[in-house]
């Protein structure tokens, strides 16, 4: 009799646990599913996308009427950027498909730049022409693989969940058709990396490297006294010095220093040429706020100074909680040098600095000759949109779209509610940027 | 240095900090909140000083004869405060005017100061512009869970990761996008993006995103004990900060 009960506890028990594997089983194979057809769906999006996108380029290319190819050009940006985000989808980690995605981006810079432009006054010059010849072709080449990987996905009945698994593997012999399909894409396309012509570029993205610098090399022992001599806090534990790797096209030193009292540790990276101190991060607790924002802007001030970084002027401030954040730019004789900014942190607690950031002062840091504008304030002014309220006026130097040096009118004013910050170039009269603060 | 912020509570609800652009706190709810009161602020009270709060105080200083500096001192405060005599704390718009206790404005404020501390309570949280808190809390979970074994710099360093992957044109256009991209990130992967982050993430991203990039543009980062990859290995690499390396 007790076995019985035992045998009919335990047979309960086993069909109970079966039937659970069984549903848990169904629910992972519904996941499974339901993420393999997001990877499909984003797919299959992707080989449309650059079809159609293929078609576009080539119809702009037979088009002679203006009033026809700002539209045509309109939509080749929309779908090169509908591909990328098609590509964003898509399991693709560590496979190198970026160069087809850098070359998507591109197209969408050049048709953005072009489909914008009055084409009635400033029709597309011949290298536009050839650069569009050139992108056409390779959109082809991208669709055709796309294609490929396609019907190989269909026919064979492939899976993109093994895509991810097999990329994330370390030695696998690392043969999926996809992937290969993918490379393949990729490949055709790098190989004729350059033929585009100087209208097809990148834009800003350059801007956030090291530019090549001149001087004298420091040793490792000076880059540890500079970077002393910038810390506010003196008393340290341990200090380090390492080396950047042989990636970096301008070698710089990182010191970390750990200081006991206060507790907290401090990190610089200063440049090997020159010795160029290009930031520094303070990190420690930081007690209830003592000083206010604006003293504690005097006190970066007086920071700066003191370093050796003279008519540098604040020009924004923010607080967040218990640190004020400040930005400071170079001003000579009234103008404002935007390129030559550089930031610091301060704490609220002791007014100290806790950080300091001059890297795109040590990339612009140059003397410029500064043109005499052709325009009067009063013409750059008739300029900006009559609904705007000019509330603030100087002359700037601004880092335009195409990351070149322009000297402006920067008009700071009000529409209804909101601020603007509005560029017009003092040479040409255009209007370069326009920012809602 | 002169000692400006006294935080105990004074006759009137502010305090005698000075305040400037880019100052938040329940001074500058103080300060917006008295101003629309009287009709010169009409933006939204949320106890950020920006630009709005800024021309509103400015256009009070002209009218009102001061010095128009945009900077909101003892002076201010106090020609302010006697402006908007029939001001409560409370901030319901609908049962202003309504009785004349102009007698007691002190009494006032401070009792319906404290009642006002409960609602309020919320910190006041300033967004770098161009970003909202939800991509800061975005980002923060991304940092925590990528790298909360790092140094601090080296959190700060993944941060600016995600922030050089925005302007570069081989990933994504959007901070979600980069940071959902499949694969992209193993603490996306396994879920560890889920994990509250601590106040030290949310800070490496505010620096990251305040200009501080210890990468100088690196858009890869692996580590090397568990890297699975060959291809990344390749990448020129710039530096290393913990288990890290970085590379282009």
């Amino acid at each position: 009799m007790k076995n019985a009960i035992i045998i009919g506890a335990l047979s309960v028990a086993l069909i109970g646990t079966g039937y659970w594997g069984y549903t848990k089983h169904r629910d992972l194979q519904e996941m499974h599913n339901q993420a393999e057809n997001s990877y499909q769906r984003a797919f299959n999006e992707l080989t449309y996308d650059v079809d159609l996108l293929h078609d576009k380029i080539g119809a702009t290319l037979a088009m002679n009427s203006k009033a026809s190819l700002s539209p045509a050009l309109a939509d080749v940006w929309r779908l090169s950027i509908e591909s990328k985000s098609d590509i964003a989808q898509l399991p693709l980690k560590f496979l190198p498909f970026d160069k087809t995605q850098a070359f998507l981006t591109k197209i969408a810079n050049f048709s953005y730049r072009t489909a914008v432009r009055d084409l009635e006054k400033e029709p597309l010059t011949d290298e536009e022409y050839n650069t569009l010849k050139a992108i056409y072709k390779k959109s082809e080449s991208v669709q055709d693989g796309l294609r490929n990987v396609q019907s190989d996905i269909i026919d064979k009945n492939l899976s993109w969940i093994d895509v991810q698994t097999v990329s994330a593997q370390k030695e696998a012999p690392r043969d999926n058709v996809i992937i290969n399909g993918f490379k393949h894409v990729e490949q055709t396309k790098s190989t004729v990396d350059q033929d585009f012509g100087p209208t097809f570029t990148t834009g800003p993205e350059q801007s956030k490297e090291l530019k090549k610098l001149t001087g004298d090399k420091i040793s490792e022992s000076e880059a540890k006294k500079i970077a002393k001599s910038y810390f506010p806090i003196k008393n340290y534990k341990d200090i380090a010095v390492n080396k950047s790797l042989d990636g970096s096209s301008e070698p710089f030193y990182s010191v970390s220093m750990e200081h006991k009292n206060p507790k907290a540790d401090s990190y610089m990276e200063i440049t090997e040429t020159g010795g160029h101190p290009l930031f520094f991060i303070t990190n420690r607790d930081i007690k209830k706020q003592q000083i206010s924002l604006e003293d504690a802007g005097k006190s970066g001030a007086n920071y700066l100074k003191k370093q050796k970084y003279t008519d540098m002027e604040i020009y924004d401030s923010s607080q967040y909680d218990t640190i004020g954040v400040f930005q400071f730019v170079k001003t000579v004789n009234d103008v404002r040098i935007y390129p030559e900014s550089i930031q610091l942190k301060v704490a609220l607690d002791n007014g100290k600095v806790i950080g300091f950031n001059a890297k795109s002062y040590v990339i612009s840091n140059h003397k410029r000759n500064i043109p005499t504008p052709k325009l009067t304030k009063v013409q750059a002014r008739k300029k900006v949109n009559p609904n705007v309220k000019v509330q603030e006026e100087r002359l700037a130097i601004l880092l335009n779209d195409f990351n070149k040096e322009v000297l402006c009118y920067e008009f700071i004013g009000t529409l209804d509610n909101d601020t603007y910050d509005i560029y017009v170039n003092a040479l040409t009269g255009d209007e370069e940027k326009v920012k809602k603060l | 240095m002169v000692n400006t912020y006294l935080p105990k509570d004074e006759v009137n609800a502010f305090t005698s900090q000075v305040l400037t652009r880019g100052s938040t706190g329940q001074d500058v709810k103080e300060l917006q909140s008295r101003l629309k009161f009287i009709g010169f602020f009409k933006g939204k009270v949320d106890g950020v000083f920006g630009w709005g709060t800024y021309w509103s105080l400015r256009t009070f200083q002209k009218e009102f004869g001061m010095k128009v500096d945009g900077v909101a001192g003892p002076k201010l405060k106090e020609k302010l405060v006697k402006a908007t005599k029939n001001y409560k704390a409370s901030g319901t718009a609908s049962n202003t005017n309504t009785k004349k206790s102009n007698n007691i404005v002190s009494k006032i404020t401070k009792t319906s100061n404290s009642s006002n501390k409960n609602n309020n309570k919320k910190q006041v949280e300033n967004a770098p512009n161009g970003y909202t808190n939800n991509d800061i809390k975005l980002m923060a979970n991304a940092v925590y869970g990528e790298s909360r074994g790092e140094p601090y710099i080296g959190q700060v360093a993944v941060a600016a990761v995600i922030l050089n992957r925005l302007s570069s044109s081989s990933f994504p256009n959007s901070i979600s996008g980069i940071i959902y991209q499949p694969g992209a990130f193993t603490a996306v992967a396994d879920g560890q993006i889920n994990l509250t982050p601590n106040a030290n993430a949310k800070k490496a991203v505010l620096d990251a995103i305040n200009g501080w990039d210890p990468t100088t543009g690196c858009i890869y980062y692996y580590n090397p004990k568990t890297a699975t990859n060959k291809w990344i290995r390749k990448r020129p690499k710039i530096l290393t900060i913990g288990e890290h390396i970085f590379c282009k």
